[in-house]
């Protein structure tokens, strides 16, 4: 599904590095988790799988289903069916939730010609996901984003996910800022969009998302690189020893 | 030494149309502000206002209806129409029992204080207007709708009063059209006094093609408990200036000012308030949204002033603006006046781009980057006339915003 290959990211405006040769490769099906310290180039590594344009790639290469995802525009990449679910969704004052999903719903269908989805059929299936998700219609006729607590918002991005059916999708600290009945819900979402044609990066601090969503596998990210990868049990390991020893090992 | 003032093309025009006296004298001793007149620092009128064309000799009674049905009405409004610069009463609507009306031609004007230039050129150009009152406890769901269309390069000027008793409540909507291309000149002043604990909705809708010029003045005055709203949208017109002076003169008032003002490219539009808080415990909350495109150029002048005795007032001001040319060009000019110690009073300017970061979420949604620019335009402005009850009335808005941005975004 996606292959990312020696990737180098500096930030554009004053030029640090962030990610530093960063491989990976993660199959159509597959969850694949990150893990790592803060400061280890987690969320950067998401914002330039989505295209922010406040990074710059120097070297490596990202293939998307075997196109250089690198060269497409953030509206682009989302219509090629890549999603991703913000650390901090924005709040955008003035622009109806509602509206805001049927303008990237139907802009990603006329990106991918395909037909517009008419009103009824729109809010048929926006009322069918939110449901799942305990997501009141009250709530999409606000302002997107604009004075949800920190689980509506991400319930919110679920709700997207849901609504876009990426097959690519991101999830960035997703658990952040979550209580433990919150996080079931977020997590129970993501799994009903679990399937064999979808793959998910799934980035943490904590194992405890991922009691949640089991992943298939686990990639440690240091200093800008993967530097151990393993199953499921390696997220255990990180749980209870920490990072240092994985780290140390690398060294 | 006194210099003879060397008048301009304007006010040789304007002092050959001399109504009144005092104002001929006037505007001879004077002429008309420069940038160096503080009310009109950003607004050069003597400068800006290059000519004045003649005031309309006859209106043709068979063109009006026709000429009127070319515009969408805004909302069920009971319409008393104006046409270049004359009443129209054939096309008038019934007005309600509680309303009643008369029309004055040739209204005489007191030229005003040395810095209004606006009720100087009303005085000495002339004006026609109609008097308006509204008896105590008339209650109406359906506003009062006075348009005024140019359609011709004409001197248009009108001079309103409006009394509203006590606990009424009613709209007005105040819409100004002419099509582009006309070269008019509307002078519109209008009088209006708010009885106590009367609710009040007073709309300004200023839709005037790319050639036209439009100098507004509404004078406001507020008695106890009472609660005025003005909406002010400004989509059109050359060269335009919207005064709004409000006396709040009775304790428990509350004025409300929510206003847009979409510049476009070879616009200038100034809008310019004066709120003096008389009393004490009175509120105002004043919210501006600006978006400027092209070359056009903004001008937002909020005075708030407090009175000695005016404890306890609360007086708020915002004004926020959208620059998305490199030539856009907008002045805001926040200026507090407080001679109470015991207010809360407070102004925020600010003038921006889009957010990147919004931007970049819409994008990464799907949404291509032209629309989620004109969302985000659209956002910024519509919020502002979130609360309007009356949905007809906010959907013409909203609809007359969307129609300005698809044309100048």
């Amino acid at each position: 599904m996606i292959e990312i290959k020696n990737l180098h990211v500096k930030i554009a405006e004053d030029g640090t590095e962030i990610i530093k040769g960063l491989n990976l490769s993660v199959e159509a099906g597959e969850v694949a988790a990150i893990m790592g310290p803060n400061g280890s180039g987690k969320s950067t590594l998401s914002y330039v799988l989505a295209g922010k344009s406040d990074y710059e790639v120097t070297e490596g290469e990202v293939l998307y289903k075997g196109k250089n995802l690198l060269e497409m525009e953030p509206d682009e990449r989302a219509a090629e069916g890549v999603f991703l679910a913000f650390q901090y969704p924005m709040e955008i004052p003035g622009v109806a939730t509602m509206n805001f999903l049927k303008a990237a719903m139907n802009s990603q269908r006329k990106a991918r010609g395909e037909a517009e989805f008419t009103t009824p059929d729109f809010i048929k299936k926006v009322k069918a996901a939110a449901g799942g998700l305990g997501i009141s219609m009250d709530m999409l006729k606000r302002a997107l984003n604009v004075g949800f607590s920190g689980g509506e918002k991400k319930r919110a991005e679920i709700l997207q996910m849901a609504l876009l059916e990426p097959t690519l999708c991101v999830l960035d600290e997703t658990d952040s800022g979550l209580d433990i009945d919150a996080l079931k819900i977020v997590s129970d979402g993501v799994n009903a969009l679990r399937s064999p044609d979808r793959a998910f990066i799934v980035i943490t601090h904590y194992q405890r998302l991922l009691e949640h969503i089991v992943p298939d596998s686990v990639h440690v990210l240091h200093e800008g690189r993967i530097i151990q990868s393993g199953d499921k049990d390696l997220a255990l390991h990180l749980e209870e020893n920490g990072y240092a020893d994985v780290i140390a090992n690398a060294a | 030494m006194n210099v003879a003032l060397k008048h301009t093309a304007a006010e040789e025009t304007l002092l050959a149309m001399g109504n009144s006296a005092a104002a001929i004298a006037k505007l001879q001793a004077i002429g008309l502000p420069t940038r160096r007149v503080e009310a009109w620092h950003y607004t050069d009128l003597r400068n800006l206002l290059k000519t004045v064309p003649a005031a309309a000799s006859a209106v043709d009674a068979g063109k009006v209806e026709a000429s009127f049905n070319t515009y969408k009405r805004l909302t069920h409004a009971t319409r008393l129409p104006f046409m270049n610069g004359s009443y129209i009463p054939a096309l008038a609507d019934e007005t309600p029992i509680g309303v009643l009306v008369s029309y004055d031609e040739a209204k005489s004007s007191d030229p005003g204080a040395d810095d209004d230039a606006i009720g100087l050129i009303n005085s000495i150009a002339g004006s026609n207007g109609l008097s308006l009152n509204i008896k105590d406890g008339t209650k109406f769901d359906k506003p009062i709708g006075l348009a005024q269309l140019v359609d011709d390069n004409v001197y248009c000027g009108t001079n309103h009063s409006v009394a509203i008793g006590k606990d009424a409540k009613i709209s007005i909507i105040e819409r100004h059209i002419s099509a582009d291309g006309i070269a008019g000149h509307a002078n519109a002043i209008t009088n209006l006094t708010v009885g106590e604990n009367s609710e009040v909705l007073w709309a300004i809708v200023q839709e005037h093609g790319d050639s036209a010029t439009h100098l507004g003045q509404l004078n406001i005055t507020l008695a106890q408990n009472a609660k005025l709203t003005v909406l002010a949208l400004n989509c059109g017109g050359k060269l335009v200036r919207q005064e709004i002076n409000v006396d709040s003169n009775g304790e428990g008032a509350h004025l409300e000012i929510l206003g847009v003002n979409l510049v476009g490219d070879g616009s200038h539009i100034d809008v310019t308030t004066r709120l003096s808080h008389n009393v004490p415990h009175t509120t105002a909350n004043e919210t501006f949204r600006n978006v400027v495109t092209g070359n056009g150029k903004g001008v937002f002048q909020g005075q708030i002033k407090v009175a000695q005795p005016a404890q306890k007032t609360d007086a708020q001001m915002a004004c926020n603006t959208l620059l998305l040319s490199d030539d856009a060009d907008f002045s805001a000019k926040p200026e507090l006046e407080i001679f109470a110690d015991d207010v809360i009073c407070a102004h925020g300017a600010t003038v921006t781009d889009i957010d990147e970061d919004h931007l970049f979420y819409l994008r990464a949604r799907g949404i291509p980057e032209t629309d989620a620019r004109a969302l985000l335009v659209k956002a910024f402005v519509d919020e502002i006339f979130d609360d309007l009850e009356d949905e007809t009335f906010k959907d013409a808005l909203v609809g007359l915003i969307n129609e300005w941005l698809d044309n100048n975004g």
